[in-house]
């Protein structure tokens, strides 16, 4: 396949961007799209030039570390993968692809398509924990049964693997898809509820002062996550918001 | 230099760990306030330790190249974690989970070690269960075992197929407790680039930022390396793309003894390469292996027809499929050890049975579990056993519940779908059990200077068992290592902050900047990939699923050859003090360099087979490993000594009091 590139160029935080057009040949629908990325930037090494910079580190899709946002859409047109297992086939020879990076106040550009997702760290930090000590002095794995479908409904909230797809691609830069996971995933737990209230309270003072906008549940974070996270976590922590604010 | 001593605490082995833990010197909760402590990796080894110790009261600085310690590579682990906590009633028990991993790793592994992993493997799933890892559970709300390669007890703990990542989470979450509280701070988007010594001890490191650049000094009263193995000697590999041996070889360059840099282990199910392009391979959990059966066609006719597209996999009939591993192995099956699998699916793809275009890969095939789980369902339901469709269908819910994400994953890398037509697989290789060389405290020959995790290599002996790296990596992370640190560093006590002023970090910090400086000033022809994909075509082709005299010896002088050739034709695009991911490979693959030449040189050393190492010229006469106990008993523990080809050789000699050596068998 042969492909025209348009991707978002720049060279640092403070530096201005710019979209550069290249041109890429021999392109195989059997590459993942990181991979077309590597010849491209094999490409402008030979020729001398800076190559992109881009995040990526697994590639299988569950690291959460690549993050482009190709022709629109967080982590391509495919449904429910991240751009590293996002593949050529996906696209047809001549098309032109338009690559950015996930663009949010909150994720401010390093370099070219690099951002800085530390936000999501911290609101972790304030909050997204049971406060257990690691000292093994628990008390036996088997000794509190937890129902299946709630041990379930915990397991997918907790598969989010914190890319950020949700931010950028919602129109306020919204984070609620990301932390309403981890508070869905505790509150779901019985060793999770005995802070749910703090927890709750600090996730999301976190997440305010960091400069996410609000969720005006049009769901566009839903469609574009790649682990398939659902709407349905944000009306469980908006539960849990208000349960909370009452008692606090 | 630092003698070998394993230091091995007296007494039975089931008592070792607790005397030892009572033996050993502690820090007072108020002296631990005084006390720095650095870790360098995020995975579940780093995560653990960093949290406990920090819990402990230590100060702690953890370091990871990342943008975020949830990234690190453990996350990607899918399968589970082992525990002897007998939950099934199946027979289950600490001496049987250390006999199986002593026995998995051919007896190449220490077995004090090996006793107190299983000792604390139950903790663990305590632990992470008080943190809100969401393992599977089954109806009862009790928690879900399953079944993994050489073993023939249910032990393994999951959460799907991204157990890794659930147990990480719950390691990242217990960091993030003790960064908000101040007790950790945490270095994202950092490369440890060197250690430094002060007077023969471990008393910080040089970091580079790697976002502007910028070299850092940190000192503390001792230093954990928790930076995981070293698999990305192969280029392809299950690694990430950002894995490295950087950290564990800069400390070995700076005195610290590598042991058995040859013990790798080649995954048998992952899939297969499937052009030049490829920048790394992907792992298909063993779990599938509980319900997966392994094949190739019978006939070299089929084989054909196969490869040219006129016969699909689901066309051959049952008799005219050699299901390899049930016929060459009936006690274990489809669950033989990785090592075992792996040279099984070789053995048959070079003989001619491969059933993709390169004659690289075999079948996974999940038709019978489908339509047992299929029959099991219409029977509980009442519904008609007979109808196949319908039989279908159940049975491929029972299977993506189970094993959904991995099936997702394979088909959007091969285009093809698993629940009607069997995985293609191929070995690949996905973890190293050499390492650095660390004693039973786990601090490696540096004093003050220690190995957890992949990193170290202690545990897994010649090969690992499935769900077992997670194991380890949480038990040294949570159980161990933030014990026996203490006996250390109770001498530290009155030592104060640790000064980078000194000439110590000066002249290490002016080494790092001239080989950055080199490197961007090098005005080569060649990429950093290029010098990586040679090197790793080399280490595959003469260092991989078996090796010979020959063949090792043709790897030493071609990666002597290739590493002369990378310094000076290395091409480095860029500057040093910007976000340059090539001026961050360019190290890691100068490493890699060096590494894959003591990898080679061990593994003709070491003449025996065993485990993950093969050589040709030790085999039984059904093509089995075939060790040499009488001269090979022991780790090899490299000692730098400048270049590759002068490492000097020092000899662990492995004791077994509670095991009896024996031949190791799975038919």
């Amino acid at each position: 396949m042969n492909l025209k590139l348009k991707i978002w160029r720049q060279a640092k935080a403070e530096s201005k961007g710019r979209m550069v057009t290249y041109s890429i040949t021999d392109v195989s629908p059997d590459m993942s799209f990181l991979e077309m990325m590597d010849m491209h930037n094999e490409q402008l090494i030979q020729k001398g030039e800076d190559p992109v910079a881009f995040d990526h580190d697994c590639r299988e899709g569950i690291c959460g570390m690549c993050s482009m946002f190709i022709n629109g859409e967080a982590h391509g047109p495919d449904r429910l993968v991240t751009t590293c297992q996002l593949h050529m086939r996906k696209f047809k020879d001549g098309d032109t692809i338009i690559i950015e990076p996930f663009r949010a106040n909150a994720f401010p550009i390093i370099k070219d398509l690099v951002v800085d997702r530390s936000a999501f760290d911290r609101i972790q930090q304030a909050g997204g924990f049971v406060s257990v000590n690691t000292s093994g002095n628990t008390q036996d794995a088997n000794s509190i049964p937890i129902d299946k479908h709630d041990a379930d409904k915990a397991f997918d909230a907790a598969t989010c693997i914190g890319c950020g797809a949700c931010v950028a691609s919602c129109k306020n830069a919204s984070a609620m898809l990301f932390v309403s996971a981890k508070v869905s995933q505790y509150s779901l737990l019985p060793q999770g509820k005995v802070e749910a209230t703090d927890r709750v309270l600090n996730m999301v003072k976190q997440m305010d002062e960091e400069g996410f906008g609000n969720c005006t549940n049009t769901g566009a974070c839903e469609v574009e996550c790649p682990k398939g996270i659902s709407l349905e976590n944000v009306a469980r922590m908006n539960r849990e918001y208000m349960i909370a604010s009452l008692k606090g | 230099m630092a003698k070998l001593d394993s230091k091995i605490p007296k007494g039975s082995l089931s008592e070792k760990w607790t005397n030892h833990k009572s033996d050993i010197n502690l820090v007072s909760p108020a002296n631990k306030r005084l006390i720095d402590i650095i870790v360098v990796g995020t995975g579940l080894a780093g995560a653990s330790a960093s949290a406990t110790l920090a819990e402990l009261g230590y100060n702690v600085k953890t370091f990871c190249f990342q943008d975020s310690p949830r990234r690190a590579h453990s996350i990607a682990a899918q399968g589970g974690i082992n525990a002897a906590k007998n939950y099934q009633g199946d027979g289950d028990s600490t001496y049987r989970l250390f006999y199986d991993t002593i026995k998995g790793g051919d007896y190449r592994s220490r077995e004090s070690n090996v006793y107190r992993l299983a000792e604390v493997s139950t903790n663990i799933i305590d632990q992470c269960v008080a943190q809100g890892v969401p393992f599977a559970r089954d109806y009862g709300g009790l928690l879900d075992n399953r079944s993994f390669g050489g073993v023939l007890v249910s032990r393994t703990f999951y959460a799907k197929g991204q157990t890794g990542q659930q147990l990480l989470l719950g390691a990242y979450s217990a960091m993030n407790r003790q960064i908000g509280r101040g007790k950790i701070k945490m270095y994202n988007r950092h490369e440890m680039m060197d250690l430094v010594l002060v007077d023969g001890k471990a008393r910080g490191i040089i970091t580079r930022n790697l976002v502007n650049g910028k070299i850092e000094r940190h000192g503390a009263h001792a230093v954990v390396i928790a930076s995981g193995g070293y698999g990305n000697v192969f280029f392809l590999s299950t690694n990430a793309m950002g894995s490295n041996v950087s950290a564990s070889w800069k400390i070995h360059k700076r005195g610290a003894y590598f042991a058995n840099p040859c013990f790798t282990q080649i995954h048998p199910t992952c899939i297969p390469v499937s052009g030049e392009h490829q920048s790394k391979l992907t792992l298909m959990s063993e779990s599938l292996r509980n319900d997966g059966r392994i094949w190739v066609p019978k006939k070299l006719e089929d084989v054909e027809a196969i490869r040219s597209g006129k016969l699909k996999a689901t066309d051959i009939e049952e008799q005219d499929r050699d299901y390899y591993l049930e016929r060459r192995y009936p006690a274990f099956g489809n669950l033989v050890p990785r090592d075992v699998a792996s040279r099984a699916a070789k053995e048959r793809c070079d003989a001619g049975y491969g059933v993709n275009k390169t004659g690289e890969a075999v079948y996974l095939d999940f038709a019978a579990a489908i339509n047992r789980y299929g029959k099991e369902q219409a029977h509980i339901k009442g519904l008609d056993e007979n109808d196949a469709a319908l039989v279908k269908k159940l049975g491929q819910k029972v299977v993506r519940a189970k094993y959904g994400n991995l099936f997702q994953m394979y088909e959007k890398i091969v285009d093809q779908d698993p629940y009607e037509t069997p995985m293609m697989i191929y070995p690949a290789v996905h973890y190293t059990m050499g390492g650095v060389w660390v004693d039973y405290n786990l601090m490696t020959s540096i004093p003050g200077c220690y190995a957890i995790g992949e990193a170290n290599f202690s545990d897994h002996g010649a090969n690992r068992l499935g769900a077992s790296a997670l194991m380890q990596g949480l038990a040294d992370g949570y159980f161990v290592l933030p014990y026996t640190i203490g006996d250390y560093l109770s001498d530290d006590i009155r030592t104060g902050p640790i000064s980078t002023d000194s000439q110590e970090f000066e002249s290490a910090e002016k080494e790092v900047k001239d080989q950055l400086k080199a490197f961007i000033e090098n005005n080569g022809k060649h990429s950093v990939d290029y010098y990586h994909k040679k090197l790793g075509k080399i280490m595959w082709d003469k260092c991989g699923m078996s090796r010979n005299k020959n063949g090792l010896n043709e790897a030493i002088s071609e990666i002597k050859a290739l590493r002369e050739d990378f310094y000076k034709n290395l091409n480095v695009t860029g500057g040093a003090d910007e976000f340059n991911e090539q001026l961050a490979k360019a190290g890691r693959v100068a490493d890699f360099l060096e590494l894959g030449e003591l990898f080679a040189k061990d593994a003709l050393e070491r003449t025996e087979s065993c485990g993950g190492h093969f050589r040709e010229e030790s085999q039984t006469s059904e093509g089995e490993a075939m060790r040499d106990d009488k001269n090979f008993t022991f780790v090899s523990a490299w000692e730098y000594r400048g270049e590759p080809s002068s490492a000097k050789l020092h000899k662990e000699i492995l004791k077994y009091e509670e095991i009896e050596v024996k031949t190791r068998s799975y038919k």
